[in-house]
């Protein structure tokens, strides 16, 4: 009898119904990033300005001397702007590679061969992106507003500010939906997982560096929908009920910011496919 | 828990095709890849034959639903295309031509993963990835990064991870490719080994004739988008005459001319040598009687069987 009789029997055992394979994608994807060290280094960098903030929030509560420093709706605000920059390094690092490796080692093809759909396939590869995502955002900002609450030994300062909790919930998810969707997007046209970073960092930097220049030539601020950052930095300060920064009407900050989101959707509907034709 | 009883339905009893086209063509741009095709595959191992650009691959991206054709319908296991395509694809293994893996996994974590995306659950799918890489002799190699995996090893990855769910119906596109001698042997003994004593079906697309011949019953020859021929490989090589390997010294084009006007099958393997396929029982004596009658001296003449080969020109029209 030949070795690999040994090896081949039929399978009669249970079957998962069709569409959880984006789960299955999404761990796998998880486990490969927490796995490196370089990546815990970076996320736990993302949380030092929590502990400078919880440091500056403890002061606050227990020393007269640095009430100063007490928070206010805008430190909030403050804290989700300058996760901003992690939130920049955590989509390059997670997201350049997670559909342009798959392009590289065409793998594409063997995921649709599975009973799974491109959405389905899509929804894993961002969902490994958002969780990564929440992590430097959202969940930071939510857990100073526990420890202000822990600290101050009272809700006073949370029932004051009732906003905040899905301020920081929309604010989190708007800035995450429009890095996740425009990295995947970005990381679909390429096979290079390095181009594809470079390329986002080039759009953010590009877009700000053409809207500052508009903006010193102009001396007005309206183009700011040039910049997705500075459209978003304006949807921001709405959420968080502060004064706008730009003078860029509201509603069409968001209508970038869902045009970006509209166009990065249309691109990987296009790009992800079993096979691509060309002619 | 895996199964370990025998396949319930031997491939090659049941007759209902496992696939089949009606009139299906797909265009890229301005040239038809496939024309109204019409074909069904029958359970067992059935070749998908033809030379490069017959239509072959993108037939199987058809079937998988990777390519919408612009007419015809198809059918998987009895399930249209069009409508279940998810769970067609959950009964089907599909090896692909080119290289293809899931970077940054080693090959156990990778064949386990493909097992999970089919819907086996987490320790069914890893104890079927081990099985399955036992199987396809990559055992020792299963902690391997894929990466670092050789030609050979990658085509034999490819076949596990088609495996590992254990589907009835195998796609195999070029399994060979690339492949040592060896390698290709022991491919095509795998190949073998699961469409006729593991039950499962499948569709092997090549142009390598031989690899068809060795491992299928059943085959499908196309070319430029058309089905060419079809049928059981036996039948197709023809119930009765024989083969002949001719070289002659003379005349070869005008010898060639008389050939087929007597009604003989013949075409050119090689600078001066044409196969030449002789009817009924007439055998090599018809051709000595005809070399004289035309006055060409017979250098070479060796006796052979018909093989797919034969059958292939005859289907392309190589002359």
């Amino acid at each position: 009898m030949p070795i690999h009789d040994q090896g081949y029997r039929r399978y009669q055992g249970d079957r998962a119904a069709a569409g959880r394979a984006w789960q299955v994608i999404a761990q796998a994807g998880v486990r490969g990033i927490i796995s490196q060290r370089k990546f815990l280094f970076l996320l736990l960098l993302a949380w030092a300005p929590f502990i400078v903030r919880a440091v500056q929030v403890y002061l606050a509560a227990n020393f007269q001397q640095a009430s100063f420093l007490a928070p206010r709706a805008d430190t909030f605000r403050e804290f989700m702007d300058q996760q901003g920059v992690f939130v920049f390094f955590v989509t390059i690092y997670v997201g350049a590679g997670l559909i342009a490796a798959d392009r590289r080692a065409n793998a594409l093809q063997l995921y649709l061969s599975k009973p799974l759909t491109r959405f389905e396939y899509v929804a894993g590869k961002m969902a490994i992106l958002f969780l990564f995502l929440l992590l430097v955002t959202w969940a930071p900002a939510i857990s100073l507003l526990v420890v202000q609450i822990a600290f101050a030994g009272s809700f006073t300062f949370f029932l004051a500010h009732l906003f905040l909790l899905p301020a920081i919930t929309l604010f989190a998810l708007v800035q995450i939906l429009l890095a996740a969707t425009t990295m995947l997007a970005l990381s679909s046209m390429s096979k290079s997982s390095r181009f594809v970073g470079i390329m986002y960092a080039g759009v953010m930097f590009f877009t700000s560096a053409l809207f500052n220049a508009v903006r010193g030539i102009t001396r007005s601020s309206g183009l700011a929908w040039i910049s997705p950052s500075a459209a978003l930095e304006q949807l921001g300060d709405v959420i968080f009920r502060l004064p706008p920064r730009y003078d860029l009407p509201p509603f069409v900050a968001g209508l970038t910011v869902l045009g970006l989101i509209a166009v990065s959707v249309l691109i990987l509907e296009r790009r992800v496919r079993g096979v691509e034709v060309v002619t | 828990m895996p199964d370990t009883s025998i396949p319930a339905a031997p491939a090659g009893q049941d007759t209902d095709p496992v696939v089949s086209l009606q009139g299906v063509s797909v265009n890229y741009g301005k040239n038809w890849a496939l024309r109204d095709v019409t074909a069904g595959f029958r359970p067992g191992a059935v070749g998908l034959l033809g030379p490069n650009g017959a239509g072959k691959s993108t037939m199987l991206k058809a079937l998988l639903g990777f390519v919408v054709p612009d007419q015809g319908t198809m059918t998987v296991l009895g399930l249209d295309v069009a409508a279940s395509p998810l769970e067609i694809r959950s009964r089907i293994g599909y090896m692909p031509e080119n290289d293809a893996h899931v970077p940054g996994m080693n090959a156990v974590s990778f064949v386990a993963y493909c097992g999970q995306l089919s819907g086996l659950p987490a320790a069914d799918a890893m104890q079927r990835a081990h099985e399955v890489l036992y199987y396809v002799g990559l055992g020792e190699a299963r902690y391997r990064n894929l990466e670092t995996y050789s030609t050979g090893m990658k085509q034999r990855i490819k076949l596990a991870q088609a495996l590992v769910h254990d589907p009835d119906l195998l796609f195999l596109d070029e399994p060979t490719n690339g492949m040592d001698p060896k390698g290709r042997d022991e491919m095509l003994e795998l190949i073998y080994d699961l469409a006729h004593n593991k039950g499962v079906n499948l569709i092997l697309s090549s142009h390598l004739l031989p690899d068809v011949e060795f491992t299928c019953d059943y085959v499908v020859v196309m070319d430029k988008g058309r089905v060419a021929t079809e049928g059981p490989i036996d039948a197709l090589k023809g119930p009765g005459g024989r083969v002949y390997e001719l070289r002659v010294k003379g005349d070869a084009h005008a010898f060639l001319g008389v050939l087929r006007a007597q009604g003989y099958d013949c075409h050119d393997t090689d600078e001066d040598v044409m196969r030449v396929f002789v009817p009924g029982d007439a055998g090599a004596q018809a051709l000595f009687a005809l070399a004289t009658r035309e006055g060409v001296q017979v250098r070479h003449l060796r006796p052979s069987v018909p093989t797919l080969e034969d059958v292939f020109a005859r289907a392309v029209g190589e002359r």
